[in-house]
């Protein structure tokens, strides 16, 4: 009889040798994934280039003079640009470069958290309500309903009431209130569709928990429409802000916003163009790029696109 | 499905009582006190608070507008002294309906169209100028484009008239524009991403084996599965757009409701304040109701259970 144990040719051994299962490359995570595809996209990454160059900007803009934003000086009133004012002037005489880059602070920071915060809750929400169903799905979408039919301008004030005005976090819970029911119902219209795919009954038969499944699962392959909707959400955001200051929620004055300067501009837009046309490039350039990277970040995340 | 249908009915009864109610105490959580004025003395002040019954007690309120509420008595308004409540939506709102019909077809249409020029040439030259359009169109809200467009046409071309409503039919031709130009673009970006997402699913590559004709496999294939994630929105757009725009009403001189929702609050007008509420919930709550069964008819995969 055969004994592999005193076969001469052969030592077995011991399991802490063992080195087969071990990788020999280093792990690729989803992020470093995405990244990789997303490095391809020329547009994508020069859209991430002129965003970054805009954050710098609206950071450094206002110190390159030595104009403050909110000095008046009815001697430069209504200055066109020139080598003095590089934006020209407002009816006050105060200079618009330095107003511009101000109020691109605000607007850029308001533009991603009152994008990025709603649409992170509505996905969640919108995701379960779709994968769950039945009565989970209809208290959702009925709590929606209610959500959306209360007129938002009674949200607004009474947000002024309780957190103040002028504040850009009133302003980002304002957005947040009425800004996570649109995705939510987008995601769970999504997720109804996708969770009769092969690839959920898949991770249902393995025993993947359902939260894990809308997480791992649904979502990823709702981002690339979500995205989408969430660069359109940018703008509508910039100019929301501009009716909130109106009404009293939004920056109050001297302090600027894109959507303000913008605003005041189209009322004297006859006379001075410039001040409208500036401010719009601004606002503009930021769509085209966050749109750019939208789409950039759609083909990364969807490997079906990645062909 | 007559069951679900029934079953849904009952529920939106509900959803549009609760929303009333949360409406109705957040209005009255609101600052100030419409009949607020220096140049009133107080007693007559106290009369038209008793008039409108707003001595009572909030909670007392509340009962006898939802008294008057299941009776179809929407109550009378405070501004507009003396005209209920019925009265005024029953004025101001079939104008904003009809454009915001006008402006929601050509809207829809448009948008679709060419969403679905956008995915069928991706990556090419109409892709890239129809993309730089729905930019634009998003990126400058009515806000900015309607002043600009009734600048160049209404007072530099002289082509269109410059605002108001019920005269001629050219009349609504700049409001629809601008009212429908946010649709445009939108439906553009969220149908090209929606018919991008389909149109590398297996069931299309077969219906192209099959020998199918392009436009056949665009329009019975592709076309209709991408529709589904476009309806999820539909509901609330559709109720947004007839209800009316505050700034469209605002620029072009229309006599619609829109600016009615942004007065009544600011005004205090409690029984319009509830009035337009209640009108708009139980608007977007049928249309939502009519989406979900379109999601059942339009992907069959999605049951109604």
């Amino acid at each position: 009889m055969l004994n592999r144990n005193t076969c001469p040719d052969f030592t077995p051994i011991s399991p802490d040798e063992l080195t087969g299962e071990e990788m020999t490359r280093p792990e690729t995570t989803y992020f470093k994934d995405v990244w990789r595809n997303l490095k391809k996209r020329k547009t994508a990454l020069a859209s991430l280039f002129v965003l970054a160059l805009l954050v710098v900007m609206v950071l450094a803009g206002p110190m390159m003079n030595e104009y403050n934003y909110y000095s008046n000086d009815y001697a430069a009133a209504n200055q066109a640009p020139s080598a003095l004012h590089w934006f020209g002037t407002d009816t006050l005489g105060r200079d618009l470069w330095t107003r511009v880059w101000v109020g691109g602070r605000v607007s850029l920071l308001i533009a991603i958290l009152a994008t990025v915060i709603p649409y992170a809750i509505g996905m969640l929400i919108g995701g379960i309500s779709g994968y769950f169903g039945g009565k989970v799905d209809m208290f959702i979408m009925r709590l929606i309903d209610v959500l959306m039919g209360i007129p938002s301008l009674i949200y607004d004030i009474l947000l002024i009431m309780v957190l103040g005005s002028g504040s850009i976090a009133t302003l980002v819970i304002a957005f947040t209130i009425t800004g996570w029911l649109g995705s939510a119902r987008t995601t769970r219209g999504l997720v109804l569709q996708l969770k009769e795919r092969e690839f959920v009954m898949a991770s249902v038969t393995l025993g993947a928990s359902p939260i894990r499944i809308i997480l791992r699962h649904l979502l990823p392959n709702t981002l690339g429409i979500i995205v989408v909707g969430m660069t359109m959400t940018i703008p509508s955001v910039i100019f929301a802000e501009a009716f909130l200051s109106f009404i009293g929620l939004g920056i109050t004055p001297p302090n600027p916003s894109w959507g303000q300067l913008i605003k005041e501009a189209s009322e004297v837009f006859k006379q001075y163009p410039y001040r409208f046309i500036i401010p719009c490039i601004f606002v503009g350039l930021t769509m085209l790029c966050f749109n750019l990277l939208g789409d950039g970040l759609r083909d990364a995340l969807d490997p079906r696109l990645r062909s | 499905m007559l069951r679900y249908v029934l079953k849904r009915v009952v529920i939106a009864l509900l959803t549009v009582f609760v929303l009333a109610t949360v409406t109705f105490f957040l209005s009255k959580l609101l600052p100030g006190d419409p009949f607020m004025n220096e140049k009133i003395p107080v007693s007559v002040q106290e009369k038209q608070r008793a008039y409108y019954g707003l001595d009572k007690p909030v909670i007392q309120q509340y009962f006898i507008y939802m008294g008057n509420l299941l009776r179809g008595d929407l109550g009378t308004s405070i501004k507009f002294v003396g005209r209920s409540v019925r009265d005024i939506i029953g004025e101001f709102f079939p104008v904003s309906a009809k454009l915001g019909l006008i402006a929601l077809s050509f809207a829809e249409i448009i948008g679709l169209l060419f969403g679905i020029l956008c995915a069928q040439y991706r990556n090419r030259w109409p892709d890239y100028v129809l993309m730089v359009f729905a930019i634009l169109g998003i990126a400058l809200p009515s806000m900015v484009v309607g002043p600009l467009i009734r600048y160049l046409f209404g007072v530099q071309l002289r082509w269109l008239p410059v605002g108001g409503w019920g005269k001629t039919w050219q009349q609504a031709i700049m409001p629809a524009f601008v009212l429908g130009l946010g649709t445009i673009a939108g439906n553009t970006r969220s149908m090209r991403a929606c018919m991008l997402a389909v149109i590398t699913q297996d069931y299309v590559k077969t219906a192209r084996a099959k020998g199918m004709s392009p436009v056949r496999v665009v329009l019975k294939h592709e076309l209709k599965n991408s529709l589904v994630p476009m309806l999820a929105n539909l509901g609330p757009m559709i109720a947004g757009v007839l209800m009316g725009s505050f700034v469209v009403e605002q620029i072009f001189v229309i006599p619609g409701l829109g600016k009615h929702f942004v007065n009544a609050v600011s005004t205090l007008d409690y029984p319009l304040i509830m009035g337009l509420t209640i009108f708009y919930g139980a608007f977007l709550v049928v249309m939502n109701l009519l989406v979900d069964i379109l999601y059942g008819w339009v992907d069959p995969r999605i049951r109604v259970k």
